[in-house]
């Protein structure tokens, strides 16, 4: 009962501050409306997206869209939300309406990037999809290990070494015996990062740096002094797209969720078992007690080391297989440091996606679309160059975490290394 | 061997002073022994492993040795590849005694390398005395002002400083691709994206190329070693560093005793970015004397593990700095002579880095090294 006045005490402190958040936010979208107009009012034509491919079951005919129009009452949508946040302030629908504002000025963008032009947008969704697995499957790993309170910097690492060792074991044994292969490496080095900072608790970013320092440099000197001269070992075979059956001839949906190879289908249903796992289950219910309060887990039995061991084991190995994507999912060979940073995008997918599977997921698609978006532009001639729009990902990233999350927060134990008494 | 004996009596008795105790001397002079060799040891097997024969590996150390100070030309090679290195490296060090873990100081040396070289061809007619100062300025205002942006991130929305310094490396690359193939910045002429020279009246001179024209080291070691006094002078001297060692140590009581963690932060990241942009000048108008894509060559990671090597002392981070600098150099004439990949280097670094950050596991593999009783007692 005491506690109550002391909270009625503190309400307008919050509020003041959740206002002025709002307000503040509610400028920046009335911003965002203005350069929408500036930026992109000269639009002229229609815009075409293609939305069936010539050899799909049920073709249905393109969307034409009257570029500037549209643009425009995007332009009046953000201002009228940003309006909105700034008069009557915003709580909970603060981060909401920013976040419609960012997709309304995606679309604007999209508008004045095809106006007079013809855009296939299934093919854009569907390698949104691709694009977005590594990066889900990275952040997933990422949430096993930060739910026992393990952070994983080395998902770059390890991704790595699944794409790696996917090529090396594929070209050795084919595709299943390299999958396999990667799953197990993944798994050795969740085990390696638990070993470090459980056992011999060392800091665990600075583990997870080294690890991925130890990748980088061990996977360019085998792929220099190894696969230069034998190519034959780096090359695996690739795994080819499954369609499925009536599903796949769905527009739009169809090419997009279930015309896939195995890296999308093994990702969607990791995401659902493990989002049971994590939040339906005994052993998933332990797993986050010993993340929020290992002292609490430790004396109702729970056993904090092995918990860790196990679920940065699982990490890894969900790692592993996201790294096989890399070479078994595209190219069937390695390349230097292919990963190129994607490990650490995962990282942000998962604080965006607040340490939530699916949240992860949502995230990842998120930058996968910018990802497949940039792509698909540089094939547009838009006058912007080609290096700001391989930006946008990275852009998109930082915009995320600072502006989007706001206080997101992470397990309470998340980062200290726990000494058993 | 005996000059050898004595750095190791100097360094012990300076370590002496700076950390007082046995354990504490363990951890800063035995693990690291141990941690190198092992490293060494692990790196012989990684060639084993892959097919490199003993005579070869014999070679390929022996030839790691004399590359890095086997010759005044390898001594100038390892001072010339530490520069950068310390000079970024304390810049990370000064943000992990703030709590902050910047991953960033690629991309400020990338930044503040282009601010150097811009301002050194913009104005090529100013005298060397006014000119090189001004190039260098640039390049730590430059590289200041990109930290900055992470900095303020952080101090303002909370934005983890981790993931985005790591953007703004990503960015940076980019950032240097687009600016190399702007007319005003792309050497006249050429195609591929290559800057313009920069006029040797903002080069920095060359040391001892009197005795020998090869001879690369240059006055940039004068900055570097400037460097390491103005942090060690920033960090336990002034009311700043103090600022900032005590934020990172428990923010909450920092913030308890008046301290305002907004500001310690985004000055924190300006130091680091200043003295990573430093690196990048220090790279261009010492080294490389134009900008060209990815010319930070990994340095702004290899400095991450310097500035954990060296504890994240001004000091330590100099003898980091030396041992991968000399790593470096020594891998290139092992490349050279055993034809052994330079990239074994970098597992060679990791490894090290793994035993020094974790001297329980070092205890633990050699637990004849150490005092009995002593386990456990590192961390």
């Amino acid at each position: 009962m005491t506690a109550l006045p002391d909270r009625q005490a503190a309400a307008p402190i919050v509020d003041r501050a959740e206002t002025r958040r709002a307000q503040i936010t509610g400028g920046v979208m009335i911003a965002l409306a203005l350069f929408i107009v500036v930026a992109f009012g000269d639009a002229a034509g229609d815009a075409t997206f293609r939305l069936s491919r010539v050899r799909d079951t049920w073709v249905i005919g393109d969307l034409i869209v009257p570029a500037r129009p549209f643009i425009y009452v995007a332009a009046v949508l953000t201002a009228f939300l940003g309006a909105r946040l700034f008069l009557r302030g915003g709580g909970r629908w603060t981060t909401l309406s920013l976040g419609v504002g960012l997709i309304l000025l995606v679309i604007a963008f999209l508008l004045w990037a095809t106006a007079g032009n013809a855009f296939s947008l299934t093919g854009m969704l569907q390698a949104t999809v691709v694009r977005a697995m590594p990066i889900a499957l990275g952040a997933l790993a990422a949430v096993f290990c930060e739910r026992v309170a393990v952070v994983n910097i080395a998902v770059e690492g390890m991704l790595l070494a699944g794409a790696f060792t996917g090529a090396l074991m594929g070209s050795v044994l084919g595709g299943w015996g390299g999958l396999l292969s990667a799953v197990v490496i993944g798994g050795l080095f969740g085990f390696i990062l638990a070993a470090l900072v459980v056992t011999y608790r060392m800091d665990q970013i600075i583990a997870g740096v080294v690890i991925n320092l130890f990748v980088l440099g061990l996977t360019s000197y085998v792929s220099s002094q190894v696969f230069a001269e034998m190519r034959h070992l780096n090359n695996a075979p690739v795994f080819r797209a499954i369609n499925i059956p009536v599903l796949g001839d769905i527009p739009v949906i169809g090419p997009m969720l279930f015309h896939q190879n195995i890296f999308v289908y093994g990702a969607l249903i990791m995401v659902a078992v493990s989002t049971y796992y994590l939040f339906h289950t005994r052993n998933g219910l332990r797993a986050r007690a010993v993340g929020e309060h290992p002292r609490a887990a430790d004396t109702l039995g729970i056993d904090v080391y092995w918990t860790r061991y196990v679920h940065v084991t699982i990490g890894g190995m969900i790692a592993g297989f996201g790294g096989a994507w890399f070479t078994l999912g595209s190219v069937g060979r390695f390349d230097e440091n292919m990963t190129g940073g994607r490990g650490f995008i995962a990282l942000a997918a998962m604080i965006f996606g607040r340490w939530h599977p699916v949240g992860a997921l949502m995230a990842a698609l998120v930058f996968g679309f910018t990802d497949s978006l940039q792509q698909k532009l540089a094939l547009l001639n838009t006058p912007i160059p080609s290096e700001f729009l391989a930006m946008a990902p990275y852009i998109a990233t930082i915009i995320v975490v600072a502006g989007l999350i706001g206080r997101a927060r992470a397990p309470a134990a998340d980062g200290k290394p726990y000494i058993k008494e | 061997m005996s000059t050898q004996d004595a750095i190791n009596a100097a360094t012990r008795k300076l370590l002496e002073r700076a950390a007082p105790g046995r354990v504490a001397f363990e951890d800063l002079v035995v693990v690291p022994l141990f941690a190198i060799l092992v490293a060494l040891i692990l790196g012989a097997l990684t060639m084993l492993a892959t097919n490199v024969d003993l005579a070869t590996i014999g070679r390929s150390y022996v030839a790691l040795l004399q590359g890095s100070v086997g010759s005044l030309n390898a001594l100038s090679e390892t001072l010339t590849a530490a520069a950068p290195l310390i000079l970024a490296g304390l810049g990370l060090a000064l943000g992990f005694r703030a709590g902050l873990f910047n991953i960033g100081a690629e991309g400020q040396i990338l930044i503040g390398g282009m601010a150097a070289v811009i301002c050194g061809f913009s104005f090529p007619g100013l005298p060397f005395a006014i000119l090189l100062p001004l190039c260098l300025v640039a390049g730590g205002v430059a590289g200041a002002a990109y930290a900055s942006i992470a900095g303020v991130l952080r101090a303002t929305t909370g934005a983890n400083e981790v993931i985005s310094t790591i953007m703004l490396n990503m960015i940076a690359f980019r950032l240097v691709d687009y600016m190399l193939r702007l007319p005003w910045v792309q050497r006249p002429g050429r195609s591929d994206p290559v800057s313009q020279s920069v006029p040797p009246s903002a080069e920095l001179p060359r040391l001892l190329d009197w005795i020998d024209p090869n001879l690369r080291v240059h006055a940039g070691i004068f900055v570097t070693l400037l460097a390491v006094a103005f942090v060690y002078w920033l960090l336990f001297r002034s009311k700043l560093g103090f600022e900032f060692r005590a934020s990172g140590a428990s923010p909450s009581a920092a913030r308890y005793a008046g301290m305002r963690a907004g500001l310690v932060i985004v000055l924190a990241m300006a130091t680091a970015g200043a003295l990573a942009g430093l690196a990048g000048a220090n790279q261009v108008l010492g080294v490389l004397g134009r900008a060209s894509p990815g010319f930070s060559a990994g340095i702004g990671f290899d400095a991450i593990a310097v500035a954990l090597l060296g504890r994240s002392h001004p000091v330590g981070v100099l003898f980091a700095g030396l041992l991968f600098g000399a790593l470096e150099a020594g891998g290139r004439q092992m490349q050279v002579d055993a034809g052994v990949s330079i990239d074994l280097i970098g597992i060679i670094q990791a490894l090290i880095i793994v035993f020094i950050a974790a001297p329980l596991l070092v205890r633990a593999i050699f637990p004849w090294g150490f005092r009995r009783g002593d386990s456990g007692g590192a961390s």
